[in-house]
């Protein structure tokens, strides 16, 4: 699947990640979907938690990006 | 020089009881006496020594009949973690020509599971039993996962973190159907609720309830196969090596008796507390997640989720108004990781705080912090620009 939009937050530590994809996530159109590359470990844990709070869909995880795991969410 | 720490006087809220909670008055006088007449070697067997045996033995009857066990099968460790350790290795070792599976929750008490590593490091296998999302093993998937090769299975009591009640006689059920000793880690609610009674090992720490720290309890089945996995002692107790802390035993067996005695009323007191705050917390705070099972729950904890929030910057800010919280969140654990319990039960980890009331927490600290939370929440998301997300 190839995302809309990524964003990289590479070195972020929590709750970084979820507030750049709240952040970011309405620069998508509905059922776009945004690439979340995260390196902080509670990163895999946090996003889907954040999807299920905000409706949002979690997709599931990307592909790696330099080794670096990603996370894809679909907006609704 | 007396030594005041600010959160047990009162005033504040010490809020962290699943941590440790305060030595209680009745172990205070008695952990005094026992240091005028208890520091002999129980080992020996002169005077002091058989004195010093006696008030031993005492501690372990007391304790014994606080947890339902059979005073035989009691023995003091240096602390929770420790008795963990011995009941969990112990077990793999009397149980290798059996089979080499431990099978443990993926909620268990970090003890368990760095027991677990040790184990698999040793060359065994450890499956995970996953939880739902208030932190419940599910009694089927349970039983399923148990395997002729299964040395022992763990099984908390009730969660540290999230304060979640197993279905601790289910599990055991199903363990004894197959003949598979079950491990209960009983630390959260010893001295607090019914010990569940049909386990094989039971672990428990003194200073959760009161008693001073280095005590822990472990509780064997007699008939259980077991082995002792460190080196052997010369003392001969057979079960925990080294010299064992009377004067701490006896008193950790006091605070025990008194708990146990206060146990009812207090649980009916904190359940209504922590009711208050699980209703309100969602109500005052937005975007907040309760977590934890509503109604299985033990009575003196629950853990929220702020989104948005650092939780190091959050319990910062509120020990700054004065009270004292624990969180699960990566950023105030020295690894960097989120807690386990949160990751198993696919829950927010950051903005983590975890409230664990003591035996005197009053009714109008818990109206403080929660005239306290909401402002201190909004000082921290305001800080870091995530208010109007």
């Amino acid at each position: 699947m190839t995302p809309d939009l990524v964003l990289d937050c590479r070195g972020m530590r929590c709750p970084l990640p979820v507030i750049e994809l709240a952040r970011q996530i309405e620069a998508v159109g509905i059922g776009g979907v945004v690439a979340v590359v995260a390196d902080d470990p509670a990163a895999a844990v946090d996003i889907p938690a954040w999807c299920r709070l905000r409706a949002h869909d979690y997709v599931g995880p990307g592909d790696p990006v330099d080794g670096i795991p990603s996370f894809l969410v679909r907006r609704r | 020089m007396a030594i005041t720490v600010r959160g047990v006087d009162g005033y504040f809220g010490y809020f962290d009881a699943a941590s440790t909670e305060p030595l209680h008055p009745a172990a205070r006088e008695v952990l005094l006496a026992a240091l005028d007449d208890g520091w002999a070697d129980p080992a020996r067997l002169y005077g002091g020594a058989r004195r010093a045996r006696l008030l031993l033995d005492n501690a372990r009857e007391v304790v014994a009949s606080l947890v339902g066990a059979r005073t035989d099968e009691v023995s003091f460790t240096a602390s929770g973690t420790q008795a963990v350790h011995l009941a969990v290795l112990g077990t793999t070792l009397g149980r290798r020509r059996v089979g080499n599976r431990l099978v443990v929750s993926a909620v268990e008490h970090s003890s368990v599971l760095f027991a677990a590593e040790a184990h698999q490091r040793a060359g065994g296998d450890v499956t995970h039993v996953p939880v739902d999302r208030a932190g419940r093993v599910d009694t089927d998937v349970f039983a399923d996962l148990l395997t002729d090769d299964t040395a022992l299975a763990c099984l908390q009591a009730a969660n540290h973190e999230v304060g979640t009640v197993q279905p601790v006689d289910d599990v055991a059920t199903s363990c004894a159907a197959r003949g598979t000793p079950l491990l209960v880690d009983a630390a959260q609610i010893v001295g607090r609720l019914p010990v569940p009674k049909a386990w094989t090992l039971l672990t428990a720490s003194a200073h959760k309830w009161g008693g001073p720290a280095g005590v822990g309890v472990l509780a064997i089945r007699r008939g259980t196969r077991w082995r002792l996995p460190t080196p052997h002692d010369e003392r001969g107790s057979g079960r925990v090596p080294g010299f064992e802390d009377v004067p701490a035993a006896l008193a950790a067996a006091a605070a025990l008796r008194a708990r146990s005695e206060e146990a009812e009323t207090l649980a009916v007191t904190h359940h209504d507390l922590i009711e208050r705050i699980r209703a309100q917390v969602p109500l005052l705070v937005p975007d907040v997640e309760v977590v934890g099972h509503p109604t299985e729950r033990l009575p003196h904890l629950v853990t929220f989720s702020c989104l948005y929030v650092d939780g190091e910057a959050l319990l910062t800010e509120l020990d700054r108004e004065g009270f004292a919280v624990s969180s699960g969140s990566s950023c105030t654990a020295s690894t960097l990781r989120p807690s386990h319990v949160l990751a198993a039960m696919g829950v927010l980890t950051h903005g983590n705080v975890r409230v664990s009331l003591t035996r005197t927490t009053s009714s109008e600290e818990v109206d403080r912090f929660l005239d306290v939370l909401p402002r201190v929440v909004e000082r921290v998301r305001a800080t870091a620009g995530v208010d109007r997300l």
